[in-house]
């Protein structure tokens, strides 16, 4: 679907006439990034991110495959092959440190894509399925940034593989066997690292595919906005090209240029020392803690620290996990106010930017050790978070009484640059 | 109906997390760890700057040779350092004679087959053969240092936290048990296979001092081998065993992140220039 007045792509010359009437990918090209595509003309800057999440993508599967050529998936020689592309594979250290941090930045690009999505209610009707298919890719991010962590074969590496897939074991009857099938035997091992190293590779193609679902959905409703109302006349869009393209072009090189200065200059600034010990089944280093980007989730995990209504504490930790991530898949439904921008929710945007603060708390304590009182500070903090998306959010929809909207995106342009620079005429000149 | 169901699943959450806190509460589990030696006593690691630090920072090749020195003939006793090769050592300024003749004269030699009888023996070393290890296997080395292993160098600045700093500290930071922790944790006093280093996680650490004195090493340059000199030229010197392609890096960086700052400012100006008259 499209609007109206969406431009059609149209073929010049005799060439372009016979390629568009065989296989029509430039026209496929015009409708969906191109001047065929309209976009609300009011986005700001944090509607760049899905754009370079796309490119956070790339950057880690073509850094990857030339790693993969140099890489040794054997518990013999994972750590020195690592380390044999950081010496002696020609620019290998960049490659390296491009993967490794990309890893990173990947993850600080789509914690802001989502709390972009969670702000201007992006998830809401009819805009669901991106929503659900995006969900699905950061599960699928997760999974391969933890089994990437694993290939390098350091402390951090096996101690990390075997906590995790610990957690399986929480489960009654199957956990085990789930376990050991997961592990390929009793603990990390060549096992564990070759089917890693196979997933590894085989799920960013996976993430591929289900990003290529997500923009496919994105065209169907076409972008959300700022304001959360719905395109309504040509004047609420501008065409995608030149003028989005233009915009994250410039979101793209300032992305860049932030990517290099970490890659060249503090490229292990999140590495944890740890994993430059090789790895070590007999000495267990003193804090065994996830990357970064899992800090929070692995506060959530070990919250629960009681046994409870019959089920184990650990078990709690690890359905509470999982809970914490999969209850994101039902907030459409949970979310029941018709407006979607926090701008005009009044009483939803206190509790949004509690659960900003909160869940940087629950990364801090997930970073920390498991002693008190960054315990119960975690635990009251995992509160807040189930509370938030659980009980806060289905009552807040219900009682709150949002701020009048705006008639149309226009409207609220104008209105914004009247405010800023008092005397600006009405009129709005045609940009080409 | 739909309000109940995520409230109800919620609550359960909730009530799971305060009876874990209640619980804690009651059973004296909110009682924050216990205060030990280590983490009463344990020292940050002490300031140390080199030539490598920084976004321009280069290694000085006088230096790293330096601290090689202070490697051969102190510390690779005990210490291998086997991601690195003879060869490598071309990056601290050596030429091709000098790495072989290093490698002709390294103490420990290299284990080999010979290709007639298939007896197991040891030759010299040559340049492409990786740093032989001072001891045959960990057992060998855990018996020769009273249980303790001696880590190898290759990583080790990149492998603890405080990297360069920690080295530095380390090897100039022996001391006696300060009085206030002998009163308050008796017990701590290092054992006869052990020696107090507060900048050591664990405080007791295996390692003799290896720097005991001035002048243990005599530079070639003629710089005066201070325990702080040959601590810091060391530091240098692993800074460089984990890191040698750093000076690549920073000057590729150099060149790209102007590169890209400049390709910024164009990508904004057109930005501009294709929005101009768009209220946005």
């Amino acid at each position: 679907m499209s609007f109206p007045w969406a431009k059609h792509y149209e073929p010049k010359s005799a060439f372009t006439k016979w390629i568009d009437a065989r296989l029509p990918l430039p026209r496929f090209v015009y409708s969906a990034v191109g001047g065929g595509y309209p976009v609300p003309r009011n986005l700001n800057y944090f509607w760049n991110f899905g754009f370079l999440a796309g490119l956070a993508l790339m950057i880690q599967i073509v850094s990857g495959i030339v790693l993969a050529m140099h890489y040794d998936p054997s518990a013999v020689g994972a750590f020195n092959s690592v380390e044999h592309i950081m010496r002696d594979v020609n620019s290998g250290w960049f490659l390296r440190y491009a993967h490794a941090t990309g890893a990173s930045f990947f993850f600080i690009v789509i914690y802001i894509h989502i709390f972009r999505g969670l702000y201007f209610g992006s998830y809401k009707a009819p805009r669901e399925m991106i929503w659900l298919l995006g969900v699905l890719i950061f599960l699928l991010m997760m999974a391969t940034a933890f089994m990437g962590y694993v290939l390098p074969w350091g402390q951090m590496s096996f101690w990390g593989a075997r906590v995790i897939t610990g957690f399986f074991s929480a489960i009654p009857f199957v956990g085990e066997p789930i376990r050991q099938l997961l592990l390929g035997g009793f603990a990390p091992d060549d096992a564990a690292l070759n089917r890693f190293f196979a997933l590894h590779y085989l799920l960013p193609f996976v993430i591929l595919g289900v990003v290529i679902l997500h923009i496919w959905a994105l065209h169907i409703p076409g972008s959300s906005n700022p304001t959360g109302i719905e395109v309504k006349e040509e004047q609420d869009t501008v065409p995608f090209h030149p003028y989005y393209t233009a915009k994250d072009g410039f979101g793209v090189a300032v992305y860049l240029t932030l990517f290099a200065i970490v890659v060249f200059f503090m490229p292990n600034i999140v590495a944890s020392p740890d994993n430059y010990i090789p790895a070590n089944p007999l000495s267990t280093p003193a804090h065994i803690e996830p990357e970064w980007y899992f800090w929070p989730f692995y506060a959530i995990l070990r919250a629960f620290t009681g046994d409870f209504m019959g089920v184990p504490a650990k078990l709690w930790g690890v359905i509470a996990m999982f809970a914490s991530i999969l209850l994101l898949f039902f907030l459409p439904w949970i979310d029941t106010s018709p407006v979607r921008s926090t701008n005009y929710r009044p009483l939803y945007k206190k509790f949004f930017w509690a659960l900003v603060a909160d869940i940087l708390l629950l990364g801090w304590m997930g970073k920390s050790p498991a002693e008190q009182p960054y315990v119960v500070i975690s635990q009251l903090a995992a509160i807040y978070y189930f509370a938030h998306f659980l009980i806060i959010l289905p009552i807040v929809s219900r009682i709150e009484r949002p701020l009048p909207l705006p008639m149309s995106i226009t409207e609220a342009v104008l209105a914004k640059n009247n405010k800023a620079h008092a005397p600006v005429g009405l009129t709005v000149q045609p940009a080409e | 109906m739909r309000i109940l169901a995520p409230i109800a699943v919620g609550s359960a959450f909730v009530l799971a997390l305060l009876y874990a806190i209640l619980h804690a509460a009651m059973t004296g589990g909110m009682a924050g760890p216990d205060m030990t030696a280590a983490r009463l006593f344990h020292k940050e690691p002490k300031e140390l700057s080199l030539p490598s630090d920084g976004p321009f920072g280069k290694y000085d090749r006088e230096q790293l040779q330096r601290g090689f020195q202070v490697y051969k003939e102190v510390c690779s006793a005990c210490h291998s350092m086997k991601l690195l090769s003879f060869a490598d050592l071309r990056g601290l300024g050596y030429n091709e004679a000098e790495v072989k003749a290093i490698a002709k004269s390294w103490p420990v030699q290299q284990p080999s087959i010979s290709d007639k009888t298939g007896e197991v023996n040891s030759r010299p070393n040559i340049p492409s053969d990786h740093f032989p290890s001072p001891f045959a296997n960990e057992t060998a080395a855990r018996a020769a240092n009273n249980g303790a292993l001696p880590p190898d160098f290759s990583l080790i600045t990149k492998a603890r936290e405080g990297g360069a700093a920690y080295v530095y500290s380390l090897v100039t930071g022996y001391q006696d048990v300060p009085a206030e922790q002998s009163k308050m944790f008796p017990d701590t006093k290092p054992d006869s296979k052990h020696y107090y280093n507060p900048y050591f996680a664990a405080l007791n650490i295996g390692m003799p001092p290896p720097l005991k004195s001035d002048g243990l090493v005599t530079y070639a340059d003629g710089t005066k081998a201070t325990k702080e000199q040959m601590a810091a030229d060391v530091a240098a010197f692993l800074t460089w065993t984990a890191e040698p392609k750093l000076e690549n890096r920073h000057t590729a960086g150099l060149a790209s992140v102007l590169f890209l700052m400049m390709f910024a400012v164009f990508c904004y100006l057109s930005y501009r220039a294709i929005w101009a008259g768009k209220d946005h």
